[in-house]
This record gives structure tokens, sequence and C-alpha cells, in this order.
């Protein structure tokens, strides 16, 4: 740790600074989403799997849970994106559509290329996660009007809704190992829960939101700890 | 080393940016949406490759990814016991019988391959099925000259269907107890169900128990809810 002195607007705090990454409409639409898809994926998986079908049983039970939780999951992101902080939610979208050099270096293997708010692999998979919530809605729909109605028989259906599960559950998993295990990655999950990250941390991985350190030869060694080499 | 590579740009410039997200969405639902169309094609390619690799490695048994969905309308699926289960065989015939399991399988075998296509879209290729033809099961019965129907009544209550006698005439129909080599498991039937490859699966009356024939069909339990009493497949249920 560095001992020198520092003075004036310079001086560092000797606890770290937080800095809001997500507000409170951003991180109740990752919950609702997160929790709606592990109720999804369970009940999803019972229909699916045999051996869990007949364990299980129930089948007309597990359908409606499995339905209504989309319905309900459907009509909150609705409601949080129409009633919660609009502007907020635009300016992440705007984030996210927009990818620059820097992101495609990082996209072809440069981790360390500078990143802003969003680094561009959570770009993709805000994109992916994005489109796939509306097409597993679309084929769920279709399935179930279909049994009320064939002529919403597509011959395709079922094969995009189970490819969809199959794609996600890896998505998920990758995921899950960054927030949750990975050492360098996982402090995002406070953002995620309380909204606010370190700031140091923040320099580390997400340079241009927040800037370059103030002190590069001081904090180097700070932001070196935090994000040792070979972090991914 | 993150600071090495930081540090020579100026960070907060955004060099070379273009709103690419956008057009990624809707080039991830577009792809979805044509899936929707040709996804029985699509799986059709994809299963000749996983499914090998599923069957190999026993993940088939496991994942339906290339093969069979359990579908039930039920809270549980019925039990076969082999000792006490009896299938009826009554309506518009001169001889109203029982017949035991053993009884059912000391009738002439019928044995086939043929492809199995349920309504909402997957296909199982090269389904193996032994079993009984129905000119043979019936026969003892009797059809009487006013029976021009067969309703199917399965012990998954209220599951039932019906298919015309001109229909179980077809040359790969039959009531099976077999599937692959193996005595019918109970998530397919157990211990017989209707076989009719050239209609879709809901015609296939599983755990079936009685079969009563009637002068016409009516409509069973999916027609109940709106899908076709003659089920061809590719040629019913909204699929041209």
């Amino acid at each position: 740790m560095a001992t020198r002195e520092l003075t004036g607007a310079e001086a560092r705090p000797s606890r770290p600074r937080f800095i809001e990454r997500f507000t409170f409409t951003e991180r109740l639409m990752h919950w609702v989403h997160a929790s709606a898809f592990f109720v999804l994926l369970a009940s999803g998986l019972i229909l699916y799997i045999p051996s869990f079908a007949s364990a299980v049983g129930r089948r007309p039970l597990v359908k409606d849970i499995h339905f209504l939780t989309a319905v309900s999951w459907a009509g909150a992101m609705v409601l949080i994106a129409l009633l919660g902080n609009r502007r907020a939610l635009a300016r992440t979208i705007r984030e996210i559509d927009v990818f620059d050099r820097d992101d495609r270096r990082f996209l072809a293997g440069r981790v360390h290329a500078p990143q802003g708010r969003f680094n561009a692999g959570q770009k993709v998979n805000v994109i992916i996660t994005a489109a796939f919530a509306v097409l597993f809605f679309v084929s769920g729909m279709l399935l179930w009007l279909s049994e009320r109605n064939t002529s919403f028989h597509l011959g395709g259906t079922l094969y995009l809704h189970d490819a969809l599960m199959y794609l996600s559950v890896i998505i998920v998993t990758g995921h899950l190992y960054l927030a949750l295990i990975n050492r360098s990655t996982r402090h995002a999950l406070r953002g995620m829960t309380l909204g606010s990250v370190s700031e140091e941390w923040a320099r580390a991985h997400h340079v241009k939101w927040v800037g370059a350190p103030s002190q590069p030869a001081g904090d180097g060694a700070d932001a070196l700890e935090m994000a040792p080499a070979g972090e991914r | 080393m993150v600071e090495r590579e930081h540090l020579p740009e100026s960070p907060r410039e955004n060099v070379g940016a273009r709103r690419l997200g956008r057009a990624g969405f809707l080039g991830v639902v577009g792809a979805g949406v044509a899936t929707l169309f040709f996804g029985s094609e699509i799986s059709r390619v994809t299963s000749a490759v996983t499914k090998p690799f599923a069957d190999a490695t026993g993940l088939s048994r496991l994942v339906p990814s290339s093969g069979w969905r359990i579908y039930t309308v039920a809270d549980t699926m019925p039990v076969f016991d082999r000792a006490s289960w009896r299938l009826r065989i009554d309506g518009l015939v001169a001889h109203p019988l029982e017949l035991s399991y053993d009884q059912l399988l000391a009738l002439p075998k019928a044995e086939q391959v043929s492809t199995f296509h349920c309504v909402t879209g997957w296909i199982v290729d090269g389904v193996h099925w032994g079993g009984v033809r129905f000119a043979d099961l019936l026969a003892a019965a009797g059809p009487l000259p006013g029976a021009h129907a067969a309703h199917f009544v399965s012990a998954e209550v209220p599951y039932d269907d019906y298919l015309a006698l001109s229909s179980l005439k077809l040359p790969d129909v039959m009531l099976a107890y077999e599937m692959d080599g193996q005595p019918l498991v109970q998530e397919h039937g157990a211990p017989v169900r209707v076989v009719i490859p050239d209609m879709y699966g809901y015609k296939n009356v599983k755990w079936v128990e009685r079969i009563t024939l009637v002068a016409q069909q009516s409509a069973g339990y999916w027609e109940k809810l709106g899908y076709d009493v003659d089920a061809w497949v590719g040629g019913s249920n909204g699929y041209t």
C-alpha cells in the first residue's frame, strides 16, 4: 500500500468509495427476470424431461405454473419499464446499443481493452437475453394457443423453445460463474444487489465509465490488487 | 497488465462507435422467428448429429432432444399390474370379451418400424413396434355390421379417442405392447397403446384398457379442445 502524503482534492478516503452503477429500476428488472427464469426453467424441465415428468406427475398443475409465471413475468417487466426510472433505462439501452473499437477488441479476446459501464460481453449478454426473452414468450404463447386453436401450429415452435432453453442454460451458467465465483468479476454482484460498486473496482474494469485513475502511480497498485493478471 | 493497456489510450473517446446492439437484437429475433417455420427440418439435421452422441453417452434416456417427450393429462400415470390387468372389448360386437395380458400376447404378433409424429412438431424416426393387428384383436369379439368406429378408453382418466374402423385396417396400425424390442414402459402407455403412424400422436392412445365399437367417431379428449378428429400427419390441425 502506498504511504506517501496526499493533499487537498487528491486525498484518498481511508475507506473505499462507492459509486452507483444500477438504479432500483434496473435492479428490479434484473431480479424479476432472474427469478422468473429459474421458476420457468424448473417447471419447464419437469414438463420436458421424461424421468422428471413421471417422478413429479401432476402435469396439468406444472403447466399452469409454467404458463402463469410466464404471463406474470411479461406483465411485470412491462410495468417496471413503464412505471420505473425510464430515463435510466433509456441511458442503459443507449450504452448497450453502442459498440466501439475497444468493445470489438474486448470481444476478440483482449479483455483488458478499456470498457464503459458495461463491458462488451455484458452488452452481448443483455442483447441475447432480451432477444431470447421475446422468442421464449412468442414460442411459448404459440404452444399455449395451439392447444386451443390448431391454426397456431407451426412446425418449429417446440424446437425453438427447447433450443432457447439449452442456449440460455449455457449463458446463465457463464453469467453465474462471473457473478458468483470468478474473483475479479464477482464484485459486480454488489452493483446488481445494492446498486453501487467500489470506485477502485470500477476503474479497473470500467475505466471509460469512471474515468482514468487520478494518480496512476499510486492507484495502480490497488487496481492490480483487485484485478490480478489473467483475471478471466 | 491492466494499467499498461489503459494508459496509452484516451479512455473516454469512443473510437469507432457504432450502434450494433439493436441490429444484433433484431438479428437474433429474426433467426428465432425463422426457426418457427423451419424448425422441423433443422431438428432433423441437428438430431442426426446429436442422437448418436446422446445414445452413446446414455443422455438420450435423460434428455428428449432427439426423441420422445411424455405428455400426460392426469396427475399420475396408470400403473400396470400384469395379474389383474384386463382389456375390455365391447359395444357393437357379437361377443363382448375381456383379455388378460397373456391372452393378448398369445394372439398373432405383428412388428413394424414406423415414424411417430407429434402434433406439437417433434418426430421420432424408426420406432420398432411389436403388437397385435386390430383385425386379429377384434376377430374373437365379432364386430357387428353397424360398427364403424372404435372408442379407445385410456386408464389415464379422462383421456380417450376414436378411430374409424377403416383407419384401423391401414397397414401400419396396431395395438402395441412392445417398443424397440422391450415391453412397453409406463410412460409410453404400458401395457398397450394404439399405434397409427399416419396420424398425430394424440390418436395413438396410451394405457388402453377398453375398446368399445360404436356406430361413428365422436370427439375424444383433444378433439373436444379443438383438434381434428381425423388427424392425418401433414393434413390436419393447421398443417398442410
